[in-house]
């Protein structure tokens, strides 16, 4: 099904998506087609290479990131999140108190279908949920804390292998739909879909950036990039690539946002950590 | 507070090199923020690397330097065990400064 939509799109027909709420939702079938679709059409990476994005597809671009990244520019933030999470809260707890293990090593578990609340809890929202719990004002989503306290957690896990789970529970299968659904919908005045670039595209330039292929691509999260000139979280990520289309972007931690989150981290199953990010 | 300076000095055959990045925010001063107000210039203006009670390498910046920035060279005359003393001072007088072990 996913291959057919893939295909689809590849003829740039534009994906008939009133057929896909009918079919029944099958993650793992559709796993697999996203899958072979990026390793049919990049034979020559290496599958855990992906989550490099643009530096696996441009031989120019990795030589110059293989020498940023001797000196990398998220270190400040990663040092600075190290900190913060080292830091009791005003009732003595920490963050480690809210997470499995401490807060060290699981972000590869990251995001998670939450049968009591019913919906997808990213890093990011559990982060501000801890504060939230233990008295504190909840920090903005898109970059400085936020990005410095992921950027740790991502650091902590490097090289762990992703492992979103997506059970039977209908409202999970319906929440990975829905993310699936917004990740192939096209909107804003250029009428892209966030596959537009990052699959169909993916490897091309779009002027002088070359596009990360979708596989993988919340593996390097948070990332620096230069284009920004500071760190950015996936919320970041997600309201620039709609504004960036020229659409009315959601709210940070949006409930579809995590949606696609949930959607594309999973399809990144089993591909490793690479976060914190450098990108240009 | 962590320091603002990351080095890491690599004494080779002849030369050491020198890899340097020193946080810092780099306002240029002709920037204007959201409310459109101009952003006061906050700037490093001197780098210094000394090593053995002498300085081997200084840099006078301004507010065309960027953000957070990077900074490589290399010099004779160091071992590894040696200290290198990194120290910057901004427009502001605020400073900082590093004693890094060449490598």
């Amino acid at each position: 099904m996913l291959r057919k939509l893939l295909l689809v799109g590849a003829l740039a027909l534009g994906a008939a998506h009133s057929a896909l709420a009918a079919d029944k939702v099958d993650p793992k079938a559709e796993f697999k087609a996203f899958r072979d679709y990026f390793v049919g059409r990049f034979p020559k990476v290496p599958l855990d290479d992906f989550v490099n994005g643009p530096y696996s597809m441009d031989a120019g671009l990795r030589k110059q990131w293989k020498a940023i990244e001797e000196f990398p520019p998220y270190d400040f933030a990663v040092d600075k999140g190290k900190e913060m999470f080292a830091k009791p809260f005003a009732n003595g707890k920490t963050y480690g108190d809210c997470f499995p293990d401490k807060g060290v090593g699981i972000r590869q578990n990251y995001p998670y279908f939450d049968a009591k609340s019913g919906q997808v809890i990213t890093l990011e929202l559990a982060l501000n949920q801890c504060r939230e719990a233990n008295g504190e004002k909840p920090l903005d989503y898109v970059k400085d804390d936020m990005a410095a306290l992921t950027a740790y957690m991502a650091f902590t896990s490097r090289g762990k292998r992703f492992d979103i789970k997506i059970s039977d529970d209908p409202r999970a299968l319906a929440a990975y739909r829905k993310g699936e659904e917004y990740f192939y919908t096209r909107r804003g005045q250029l009428n892209f879909s966030c596959a537009s670039c990052h699959v169909q595209s993916a490897g091309n330039h779009i002027r002088t950036e070359v596009l990360a292929p979708a596989l993988g691509i919340m593996a390097a999260m948070p990332i620096y990039r230069s284009e920004w000139g500071s760190m950015g979280t996936i919320s970041r990520r997600l309201v620039t690539c709609n504004s960036q289309v020229r659409a009315a972007p959601l709210k940070p931690q949006d409930e579809l946002y995590r949606d696609v989150e949930y959607f594309l981290t999973y399809m990144g199953n089993g591909l490793p950590v690479s976060g914190p990010g450098a990108r240009p | 507070m962590a320091s603002t300076i990351r080095v890491r000095a690599v004494a080779g055959a002849d030369t050491t090199e020198v890899q340097s990045l020193i946080q810092h925010p780099m306002d240029s001063g002709f920037v204007k923020d959201s409310a459109g107000q101009l952003i006061p210039p906050h700037h490093i203006e001197v780098v210094q690397f000394e090593h053995g009670g002498k300085t081997v390498f200084t840099a006078l910046w301004g507010p065309a330097v960027s953000k957070d920035p990077y900074l490589k060279f290399s010099f004779k005359g160091a071992k590894k065990g040696d200290d290198l003393k990194v120290s910057w001072v901004d427009n502001k007088g605020a400073s900082d400064s590093l004693v890094a072990k060449i490598q």
